[in-house]
């Protein structure tokens, strides 16, 4: 290959991330972090969904104002407030999700970011300065052609040149590969990597795809719960190390009062499920599962393999295109009168957007499963509020619902109560077949204490509860087997006792072994 | 009543009484520059409306189909459809009152309007329900199929009494037969009002009570509210919304059916001069609420009513009123924006932290 162009730019800049705090809420998504980055140097970062990457970057880019600690650049405690702040420093990001305008050419969308555009374009002084910048970069795009005439790969390089334009020397990558073909990752990450390498750029590229940084950095930091959970040179890192770094070791079981898991009657039986995403590609394939009852079966995954669309499927909310669906041996149609008859009680995740009616009241919200049953109907049509209401304070009582009473509006309250509201509803009486997904995401401890004791009381009841979680402590906490879902289908099946955490992390990112 | 309610419609009044003011205002700007003093005109707006018997009757009198259309708008709207077939479904239910009370022939009074009601009400009902359908099983945005539909049903109209049902006898106007006059319905006996604004004022409170009372009521909200709520706690979606769909329809149709019986007593081109239409503003004006749609629906019958003296008083152009209307509707459109931004009327904001 030819030695890359010079790009006229001032050296990347050192930065430094010290004792970086957020909190929303009562949840802390960063907790005191720190690291430093090098110049010229390609940093990956490490760790699980919701472990505190997309937080960190924020903060650095000025999205978010951090709550505590600083960060300095060449050394300077610099205070970063807005994202456009951030680029007149040379900080640039590359989103997961492109953000092109697709009827445009390369070099319309080249010089749409720029943060100075006169009104009236003068677009030959704008083509020659383009040209001459072309002629500078590693890599070379036709700049007449539409963006969406464009493969994904080729899109990612312009959202790169893009940045590069604007001068950014130091690069934030979100997933950059998600969307991309391996042969066109490595091209990409390959170039990102000459770049580095001689110092003209440095690069943060947030990823928990192990094998490209394993390939492609130079030094690893890795967050855990919004924690820094280890860093190192990826030269002198294995895999099972990063593995455990993003996981944690191997959790002390703290069993709470379990019962030994019984061999009861298939309560779920899924076969040959398929489901397609939003998107119409497939999400869910030809998957199989069986649930029993006085068991929780615990489905680890990264997000984004099929799990919500599974979760949406036994929820009514999405069509099923293959295969059957069976509760307690009976063809399951997702219908009310069904629900009711074989108890099948969901807590999904989001649960505001997805399991509560905004508008309504938390006594509402309380009744969804039940308004049409006495006593908070006559007859199945006459409503009668008041004992909607009665039963709604009882539940509130029992569930320790913070609220201003049965009448406030839903919206008023807090994430965790909004949770501990359909909990309420959903185990009020019981469930025979109880599907919870991510159901402690951003709680506080004890919440998350409070609702695992809740799906543990339904197992040992006799309920057959399936957990769809991304934090793989809660799996190997709550669960009696746990499955690996990857690619919409299950790749890996282990029991409480042979569990090994560092097996499981090895499924969740299999793709890229 | 409980306190979110009641802010609620505390909410309402105030966000409406100021898009009102604020409409008002900016059709004083068009008649002054118009060379005309504004507080003379809205003088005569209110002469026009409520101040005499005859222009009250006249009011009301326009009042009573923008009740029936506006539920065409604002039943659907409940279960989160944005229907706007109104105009359409009044048609047809006017065309299909015209073929009932002519195959009824001498029938007795009460079961003949009766039967001529259902005509109407089936024949709005199927229209829009259809509407409904479409969306449900064909994917088909529901106000986009409304509105053609609007096109379709008009056309429909002029179709049959250009030709197969037409009256050859009425030279001067072209229209279909007429409905036996024993089958027409007179005014009311305190108000020179006719009784299709009973049948409004009914439908609209039988409505309000169903939809804020009942199980189905619950059930269309939590599916208007969310859903994926819906979905969740397994409501019979498809069949709620087409149900929605089909009321909405037939009580348009129903106002039609009384625009037959009581004032033209055949179907012609006046039944379509846009009560479907102001009955989508008096739907967004009364934010989908049954009870309050009568209120509004006499508001919007005022402006109608006091047309012609404006226009003549004033020589003002024909579609002075018009003007009044739309930007009526425009206003309370952007004023929509306002609902949950004004902090006095959240809870949320009562909160302490």
């Amino acid at each position: 290959m030819t030695d890359l162009p010079n790009l006229d730019f001032p050296p990347p800049p050192e930065v430094e991330i010290w004792k970086l705090t957020k909190h929303f809420g009562a949840f802390t998504a960063l907790d005191d972090v720190s690291f430093k980055i090098d110049p010229g140097s390609f940093h990956a970062l490490l760790g699980e969904n919701g472990a505190g990457k997309s937080t960190l970057v924020k903060c650095l880019m000025g999205s978010y104002r951090a709550d505590g600690g600083s960060i300095l650049i060449d050394g300077k405690e610099t205070v970063i407030t807005s994202p456009r702040q951030a680029q007149q420093q040379g900080l640039g990001m590359v989103y997961q999700h492109f953000t092109l305008i697709p009827s445009m050419t390369v070099a319309e969308n080249l010089i749409l970011g720029e943060p100075d555009l006169p009104q009236v374009m003068n677009w030959a002084k704008a083509r020659a300065s383009l040209t001459a910048f072309m002629a500078k970069m590693p890599f070379k795009l036709d700049l007449d052609r539409l963006v969406s005439s464009l493969s994904a790969g080729e899109k990612q390089k312009l959202e790169i040149l893009k940045q590069l334009r604007l001068g950014s020397r130091f690069l934030i990558l979100d997933e950059p590969t998600s969307v991309l073909t391996p042969d066109e990752a490595d091209q990409i990450l390959g170039l990102m990597r000459r770049l580095t390498d001689e110092k003209r750029i440095s690069v943060v590229l947030i990823s928990h795809k192990l094998r490209e940084v394993e390939s492609y950095a130079d030094e690893v930091t890795v967050l855990r719960q919004g924690k820094h959970a280890g860093q190192g040179r990826v030269a002198e890192l294995n895999r099972s190390d990063m593995v455990r770094m993003m996981v944690g070791d191997e959790p002390s079981t703290t069993s709470s009062t379990r019962d030994t898991a019984g061999n009861g009657a298939v309560v779920l039986a899924l076969q040959g499920l398929g489901v397609e995403n939003d998107k119409g590609l497939p999400a869910v394939r030809s998957l199989d599962l069986a649930v029993r009852s006085g068991e929780i079966v615990g489905i680890a995954g990264i997000s984004g393999n099929g799990q919500t669309e599974l979760v949406e499927v036994l929820a009514g909310q999405r069509a099923l295109l293959a295969g059957a669906l069976e509760v307690s041996g009976k063809p399951y149609y997702r219908t009310r009168s069904e629900m009711r008859t074989h108890r099948v009680k969901l807590l999904p995740e989001a649960p505001l957007q997805n399991a509560c009616v905004r508008g309504m009241s938390v006594a509402e919200n309380l009744s969804l499963r039940l308004y049409d049953e006495p006593p908070m109907s006559l007859a199945g049509f006459w409503l009668n509020r008041a004992a909607m209401r009665d039963r709604a304070s009882k539940l509130i009582g029992q569930f320790r619902i913070k609220t201003q009473g049965p009448d406030a509006p839903i919206e008023t309250l807090s994430g965790g109560n909004v949770q501990r509201t359909v909990l309420a509803r959903e185990l009020a009486d019981g469930a025979a077949l109880l599907i919870v997904q991510n159901p402690c995401f951003g709680l506080d401890l004890k919440a998350v204490a409070e609702i695992r004791q809740r799906i543990l009381d339904t197992r040992n009841a006799g309920g057959a509860v399936l957990l769809l979680s991304e934090d793989l402590d809660e799996i190997m906490e709550l669960s009696d087997r746990i499955l690996v879902m990857s690619e919409g289908q299950i790749v890996y099946e282990t029991t409480r006792a042979a569990a090994k955490v560092q097996d499981i992390g090895h499924h969740m990112a299999k793709r890229d072994i | 009543m409980n306190s979110s309610g009641l802010l609620s419609s505390a909410e309402a009044v105030t966000i409406n009484v100021a898009a009102f003011a604020f409409t008002m205002a900016i059709f004083g700007v068009y008649v002054a520059a118009l060379g005309h003093n504004p507080v003379d005109v809205y003088y005569v707006l209110y002469l026009g409306s409520f101040a005499r018997q005859i222009s009250i009757e006249s009011t009301l009198t326009n009042a009573a189909p923008l009740m029936l259309t506006a539920l065409c708008t604002a039943i659907p709207a409940r279960a989160g459809l944005l229907v706007i077939g109104g105009e359409g479904a009044l048609v047809v239910g006017g065309v299909a009152t015209v073929l009932a009370g002519v195959a009824l022939g001498d029938a007795p009074f009460l079961p003949g309007v009766a039967m001529m009601c259902l005509a109407g009400a089936l024949a709005g009902g199927t229209w829009i329900g259809l509407v409904g359908a479409l969306r449900q099983y064909r994917g088909v945005n529901e106000t986009i199929s409304s509105l053609l539909l609007n096109y379709i049903a008009i056309a429909l109209m002029y179709h049959l009494i250009t030709g197969p049902i037409r009256d050859w006898e009425r030279v001067l106007k072209t229209s279909s037969w007429s409905i036996p006059e024993s089958l027409r319905v007179g005014e009311m006996e305190f108000i020179g009002v006719h009784w299709g604004l009973a049948a409004g004022v009914s439908v609209c409170l039988i409505l309000y009570v169903i939809m804020r009372r009942t199980t189905f009521g619950f059930g269309v909200d939590i599916l208007g509210g969310n859903p994926r709520a819906a979905q969740m706690a397994g409501l019979p979606i498809n069949r709620m919304v087409i149900l929605c769909c089909f009321i909405g329809g037939a009580m348009a149709g129903i106002g039609g059916a009384f625009e037959v019986m009581a004032v033209h007593g055949f179907a012609s081109e006046s039944l379509a001069v846009g009560f479907g239409y102001a009955g989508i503003l008096v739907a967004f004006l009364s934010r989908q609420n049954p009870a309050a749609i009568i209120v509004l629906a006499i508001l919007l019958g005022g402006i109608t009513a006091s047309g012609g003296l404006l226009q003549r008083r004033f020589d003002l152009p024909d579609a002075t009123t018009q003007v009044l209307q739309g930007l009526l509707f425009m206003v309370v459109l952007a004023s929509n924006a306002a609902y949950g931004r004004l902090s006095v009327f959240q809870p949320a904001s009562w909160r302490t932290a």
